[in-house]
């Protein structure tokens, strides 16, 4: 079963917004039958070109009736320059997050919305940007390499999960970490994490990490860590409130504090819980 | 919130009399029964019942039973050893429906030097036999094939398979997992060489299985350990476990015709109201030849993970084919190996019944299920087209 948090429950049960706009400024559709999920998002302006009314029709899975409904709730009153700066990550943690594998989702989203946009003003659409590259649901090397670069994707896995590229036959998987390479061949997008980090550095980039990504995902379930020591590339945390008493405590150690902190300070990290 | 579990496909609840005797064995009986006191000696005896039950169930004598973990290892422990006991032929034949446990040791194989014909099969989900002798060859080591699949219910001939193999010479295995204790199963009918069972389909726990060796067919062990299983799965045995296993077979013979009556009545009234109720609703998979318990059901222009988890809301435990619950993004290879077209794949439900199951809830299913392919048929853009669409079957 997929881990939704419950603002995902609660928009896929009572989805906002259903339905499609009479006479509408913008109309965007994404995704298709075929593929499993698909979206159709109207809506209206009102006099100061604001979003006054907007509304979708969702053919998917919880996640993409919920993603719907989250996007129409945040753009509403929205001006369009306001709206196409929404990103899928916006909509993703206005969710409170999504399973990884459910990124599509949110990408979904974004794709008719500004489908939506360049419908009211205009722009013929453009038909196939750039040359696909997985066949099974039709996604081209330019979509890839602008979700990669927008969420730092680094694996094939990622961009399946985000675009479903690859996730069909496979055969196109040589291709998709070819596209990852060249997108992190160029300097400018190349992280910015340190190549070496000094003993201080990394405990200053740990403790940042700590505070500012996982202990807030600790404490929307009632949780909480606490950085104990660093002793060269082991981390020893101890876990706080509700984590403490947690059966799952040890999954959420390994799946989020050590990976989150791996990805954010370097691979070699190995977290420990101290009881 | 009371659960109604039609859920039987994926596991079943233990039974009460297999919790039962199986209790004194995490207290009292904790003894090896390897061992050479009596303390352990009395465990020894009750595991060769279990094993006479076991084979009882399926008409096997009981030293042609091997107890092991689950159902995949199984599955695996024949597949190795047919081709350990061949090792110059380096072809191997099995269906585009079998479970993960049998298709992705064959996709396996088939990276590593052998030559793997995965048969097809038609729109209801039938092998055609004569696909299956044309891709049979000198070179072929075995022949694996499900008794009855797991997603649609759909039996297979084995009996006639098994025939057709046994007079070529040619080591036949099938995966029984989900026949045996739904369905008459009978090794003494059916000449296969190998079948796979496993314990929590049928009322057992889970961590349990069986591998049915037919006397005289070449054995190559899988877990290479102590002398256990007469040295051909070493590691001691999960005797709790086998002895509920053994309680549940017992169970499962005398509950046999339940399930081809009770059950199977029950199964047809959800299915036939579903589709009573619900436009643009079709079973996959061949209804004449089918398990008593499963019923695979689309709904066009919905998608299968929002029903299961609408239907969630109700405390319905249910699954689907559908690409977002498997967790890959394609919809289950055994709808597409029957083409059943994407727009049905993706709301796929499958509901699988056991003799728990009572006429209240499967009516509560009814109840429940018809709104909410109409709620979320109202959400979708598709099911408004559809109207002046054609069914894409």
């Amino acid at each position: 079963m997929w881990n939704y948090t419950d603002k995902v429950i609660d928009h896929f049960l009572n989805p906002r917004n259903v339905g499609e706009v009479e006479n509408p400024d913008g109309i965007g559709e994404e995704g298709s039958l075929i593929c499993g999920d698909a979206l159709k998002l109207t809506f209206k302006l009102d006099d100061q070109k604001r979003i006054k009314k907007v509304k979708f029709k969702t053919f998917g899975c919880a996640s993409a009736i919920a993603t719907s409904s989250a996007l129409t709730e945040m753009i509403q009153g929205m001006t369009l320059e306001e709206a196409e700066k929404v990103t899928n990550e916006d909509i993703a943690r206005y969710l409170g997050g999504l399973p990884k594998e459910k990124m599509h989702c949110s990408v979904m989203g974004r794709d008719a919305l500004e489908k939506a946009i360049a419908y009211y003003r205009g722009e013929t659409e453009k038909k196939v940007e750039g040359e696909i590259v997985c066949e099974c649901f039709e996604v081209t090397d330019m979509e890839i390499e602008r979700v990669v670069r927008e969420n730092n994707l680094n694996t094939v896995e990622d961009v399946t999960n985000y675009t479903k590229a690859g996730g069909g036959c496979q055969k196109c998987h040589d291709k998709i970490k070819a596209i990852i390479d060249k997108v992190y061949g160029k300097p400018h997008v190349v992280s910015e994490k340190p190549v070496r980090l000094t003993n201080i550095q990394k405990i200053k980039l740990i403790e940042k990490t700590l505070e500012d990504e996982i202990r807030p995902l600790l404490k929307k379930d009632g949780g909480d860590i606490e950085l104990i020591d660093v002793e060269g590339n082991t981390v020893l945390v101890k876990f706080q409130e509700a984590c403490a008493t947690c059966a799952a405590s040890r999954a959420t150690l390994k799946n989020l504090v050590e990976s989150g902190l791996r990805e954010s300070v370097t691979p070699e990290l190995i977290v420990e819980e101290v009881k | 919130m009371k659960v109604v579990y039609t859920d039987n496909n994926a596991t079943t609840q233990v039974a009460p009399e297999v919790l039962e005797v199986m209790l004194p064995y995490f207290h009292d009986l904790y003894g090896n029964p390897s061992s050479m006191h009596s303390f352990g000696g009395k465990v020894a005896q009750k595991l060769q019942e279990a094993r006479e039950k076991v084979a009882l169930l399926i008409g096997a004598s009981p030293d042609e039973i091997l107890f092991t973990s689950c159902g995949t290892e199984s599955d695996n422990t024949a597949i190795r050893s047919a081709i350990a006991s061949c090792p110059d032929k380096k072809h191997i034949i099995t269906t585009r429906v079998e479970h993960p446990a049998v298709k992705n040791l064959y996709e396996y194989l088939g990276k590593n030097g052998y030559r793997v014909t995965f048969l097809p099969v038609d729109r209801q989900g039938r092998l055609n036999m004569e696909d299956l002798e044309e891709s049979l060859s000198d070179n072929t080591a075995i022949v694996s094939i499900m008794w009855a699949n797991n997603e649609t219910g759909v039996i297979f001939p084995i009996e006639e398979i098994a025939r057709m193999l046994n007079e070529r010479g040619i080591l036949f295995h099938t995966d029984a997992v989900q026949a045996v204790g739904k369905i008459p199963v009978d090794v003494q009918q059916v000449p296969v060489n190998m079948l796979a069972l496993s314990g929590h389909k049928l009322h057992a726990s889970k961590g349990v299985g069986a591998l049915y060796i037919r006397k005289g067919t070449p054995f190559s062990p899988f877990l290479i350990g102590g002398h256990q299983e007469r040295g051909r799965r070493g590691g001691t045995e999960n005797i709790a476990s086998i002895i509920g296993f053994g309680k549940a077979c017992e169970l499962a013979a005398k509950n046999i015709k339940q399930e081809q009556v009770q059950v199977k009545d029950l199964r047809d009234k959800l299915e036939n109201e579903i589709l009573r109720q619900v436009p643009n609703a079709m079973i996959n998979g061949d209804r004449k030849h089918r398990l008593p318990n499963t019923t695979n059901i689309s709904f066009e222009y919905v998608e299968g993970e929002a029903i299961l988890l609408m239907m969630n809301e109700f405390g319905i435990c249910a699954s689907s084919g559908s690409a977002c619950t498997s967790g890959s993004l394609e919809p289950s290879h055994v709808l597409r190996a029957m083409d059943v077209p994407f727009t049905a794949a993706h709301g796929s439900i499958r509901f699988s019944l056991s003799i728990y199951n009572t006429e209240e809830e499967i009516d509560f299913i009814i109840e429940k299920l018809s709104p909410i392919i109409k709620r979320l048929r109202e959400l979708s853009q598709f099911w408004t087209e559809s109207k002046t669409a054609q069914r894409p079957c």
